[in-house]
């Protein structure tokens, strides 16, 4: 019972840093019409700015600021100097240059980082173990990712829901031309967005890594299970995006918890610690594959064009 | 009448002589290395081109052409391993497992359209790769060592270079034929028409998914093909080979030479890797060069290498 509330609270946690990833993907996706799949190197790029300026000062939360402010500006000079270039054209000629753009970062980070990984500590006060309910204890900082996520999500929806930006957002991803006619300056808006999008990436990126360690490639897995968040939840609805993140957290987090000792009734021993983790990553393209199949729009389809 | 001497044409025949006369070239100067390097090109050329049939021809964008190599390979390194080294029993089963893995997934996925099918051809392709992981008995995440190619009961010696070369470039040649055969009967007018406007083909009265399908698993065969020759060139087999950034180099190799061309990906397959392998010993860093490389030829080379020389012979 105990492993099973430790358990759905990671898979909630991990769930909630997927919508991060998954809600600037979709608000590129919805908007522009843009696959990016340089997404994932910007969360990696979050990830080693972090590990870099948390050292250089001393100081867990002046470091993830940096960090936070050089992803965003590194994803508007981005959009800037390459991406906006290629809105409007196929979806094929974005996957073939963003996939150029990730070959390129992995390069990028090998020549100035190097190849071995690198890790960000914890500062102290983020490493006790808190107690939620008594007799469960659960470690402060997974527990802050879970807040932090939480109230990034409820500023994003009070953004795009309350705001005038907000509205320009969502007109922008109803009809592009129309708001563009109306004078709206929609270069700004799109560079705005995309900035906004690397920002969420990069924060979900450096929330990530000290968990996982900071390493060449660490976007690439994670970028494909934001794609299939926001294919599961509707393109371009942040709503969707955030159900099917939470799904597919709790999917990814509880198979790999649970499945090993399933398997273990039925297989012998070794068979199934190799088998479960391939299959509780199966379970998640599963899913989608179900969801395209059976509502090709996705669960939750943005109002239509 | 037009002429069919331009450059395109005239590149096209003198990349096929080359290809032919490389193992003399080889055994002349004694460099094997090149034979090496250009057996693993005319493999994936045969992939590219595979995959060009139904992204140049079919307009299906498929992220997951990668599962096919994978596939391929699989059956040849799982049957090598229990035992069963005739490529008579290796080679039909890897493309009748290819053909079928396509069928399913070829009939689930075109329901969806534009990026949905990307997609839901990566998120198939990623399951492939998650089974593959999960093989145990072969090696699972490590891969499989293939002791032994395939045998073709004294027909052929796989393990001979030369052989295989031309083995292999045999299956490319073979390869692009039925492909011209396919785009230019009366099926892959079909198909082309669907890529152009669906519901017109819809209209006067063709089942335009069932065209799709059949063009799409054609496509997965031929490149199974393509699995079972690498698995035997590498001697190796593993679930790294069927990443989804290796579908991803697929694409870029039909791009880079040009879409919808008969020979443009096998023109794109060897500029992509040779640029590869030379950059590769220029630097450490290549993808450094690479990646902005493929930004540019995106923006401004569109049609790729072919559409280039297409240019150039309309001068």
């Amino acid at each position: 019972m105990l492993v099973l509330v430790e358990q759905s609270l990671n898979g909630l946690q991990f769930g909630l840093l997927l919508f991060l990833l998954a809600a600037g993907l979709t608000l590129v996706f919805g908007i522009m019409d843009f696959v990016n799949l340089a997404h994932g190197s910007l969360y990696m790029m979050g990830a080693y700015f972090a590990a870099t300026f948390v050292a250089w000062t001393n100081s867990f939360v002046l470091g993830v600021l940096l960090a936070l402010g050089a992803t965003l500006l590194l994803g508007i000079a981005l959009e800037f100097i390459a991406l906006r270039h290629l809105y409007g054209r196929d979806h094929l000629d974005q996957v073939l240059a963003t996939f150029g753009l990730i070959l390129f970062f992995n390069d990028a980070v090998r020549l100035i980082w190097g190849p071995a990984g690198l890790s960000l500590p914890l500062p102290p006060w983020l490493t006790v173990p808190v107690q939620i309910v008594p007799g469960v204890f659960y470690p402060a900082y997974r527990l802050s990712i879970i807040v932090v996520a939480l109230a990034v999500a409820a500023l994003l929806y009070i953004v795009v829901m309350r705001t005038k930006i907000g509205m320009l957002i969502r007109a922008g991803a109803s009809n592009r031309e129309m708001i563009g006619a109306l004078g709206i300056n929609i270069k700004l808006l799109f560079t705005l967005v995309f900035g906004l999008g690397a920002a969420l990436a990069g924060l979900a990126g450096l929330m990530q890594a000290p968990i996982l360690t900071v390493q060449i490639g660490m976007g690439e897995n994670i970028l494909i299970l934001a794609f299939v968040i926001i294919v599961i939840g509707g393109i371009g609805s942040i709503r969707g995006a955030f159900m099917a993140a939470i799904f597919v957290g709790m999917i990814d987090t509880l198979g790999r918890a649970f499945l090993p000792d399933l398997l273990r009734t039925v297989l012998s021993s070794a068979a199934a610690s190799t088998a479960a983790p391939a299959l509780s990553s199966m379970l998640i393209y599963l899913l989608m594959a179900i969801v395209l199949v059976v509502r090709p729009e996705g669960l939750f389809p943005a109002a239509k064009r | 009448m037009k002429s069919h001497i331009n450059a395109r044409n005239v590149i096209v025949a003198l990349v096929a002589l080359g290809l032919t006369l490389l193992p003399a070239y080889s055994a002349l100067t004694g460099n094997i290395f090149i034979l090496t390097l250009f057996t693993r090109i005319v493999i994936f050329a045969l992939a590219a081109a595979s995959l060009n049939l139904i992204m140049g021809y079919g307009g299906m964008m498929s992220f997951g052409h990668a599962a096919y190599l994978g596939i391929g390979g699989y059956a040849v390194g799982i049957l090598a391993h229990e035992g069963i080294g005739s490529g008579f029993i290796q080679w039909p089963v890897a493309l009748a497992l290819s053909a079928l893995y396509a069928l399913v997934i070829g009939a689930l996925s075109l329901r969806t359209r534009g990026v949905y099918f990307i997609m839901i051809t990566l998120a198939f392709a990623q399951m492939a790769y998650y089974i593959a992981s999960g093989l145990s008995r072969y090696g699972g995440d490590d891969g499989l060592t293939i002791y032994k190619r395939s045998t073709f009961g004294g027909l052929i010696d796989l393990s001979n270079r030369v052989q295989f070369y031309y083995l292999c470039l045999a299956c490319l040649f073979g390869g692009v034929y039925l492909i011209w055969r396919i785009i230019n009967s009366r099926f892959g007018m079909v198909v082309q028409g669907v890529r152009s406007n669906e519901q017109r083909m819809q209209a006067i009265g063709f089942h335009a998914n069932r065209y799709r399908l059949v063009c799409f698993v054609i496509s997965g065969t031929i490149c199974g093909l393509a699995g079972a020759l690498l698995a035997n060139n590498t001697d190796f087999i593993s679930p790294a080979g069927m990443y989804w950034t290796r579908s991803g180099e697929l694409m870029v190799m039909v791009v880079f030479g040009g879409m919808g061309s008969l020979f443009g990906p096998v023109l794109g397959t060897i500029v992509f890797l040779l640029l590869e392998e030379v950059l590769s010993q220029f630097t450490e860093y290549w993808a450094l060069i690479m990646g902005p490389l493929l930004l540019l030829i995106v923006l401004f080379a569109r049609g790729g290498i072919m559409g280039l020389l297409g240019r150039l012979s309309r001068g």
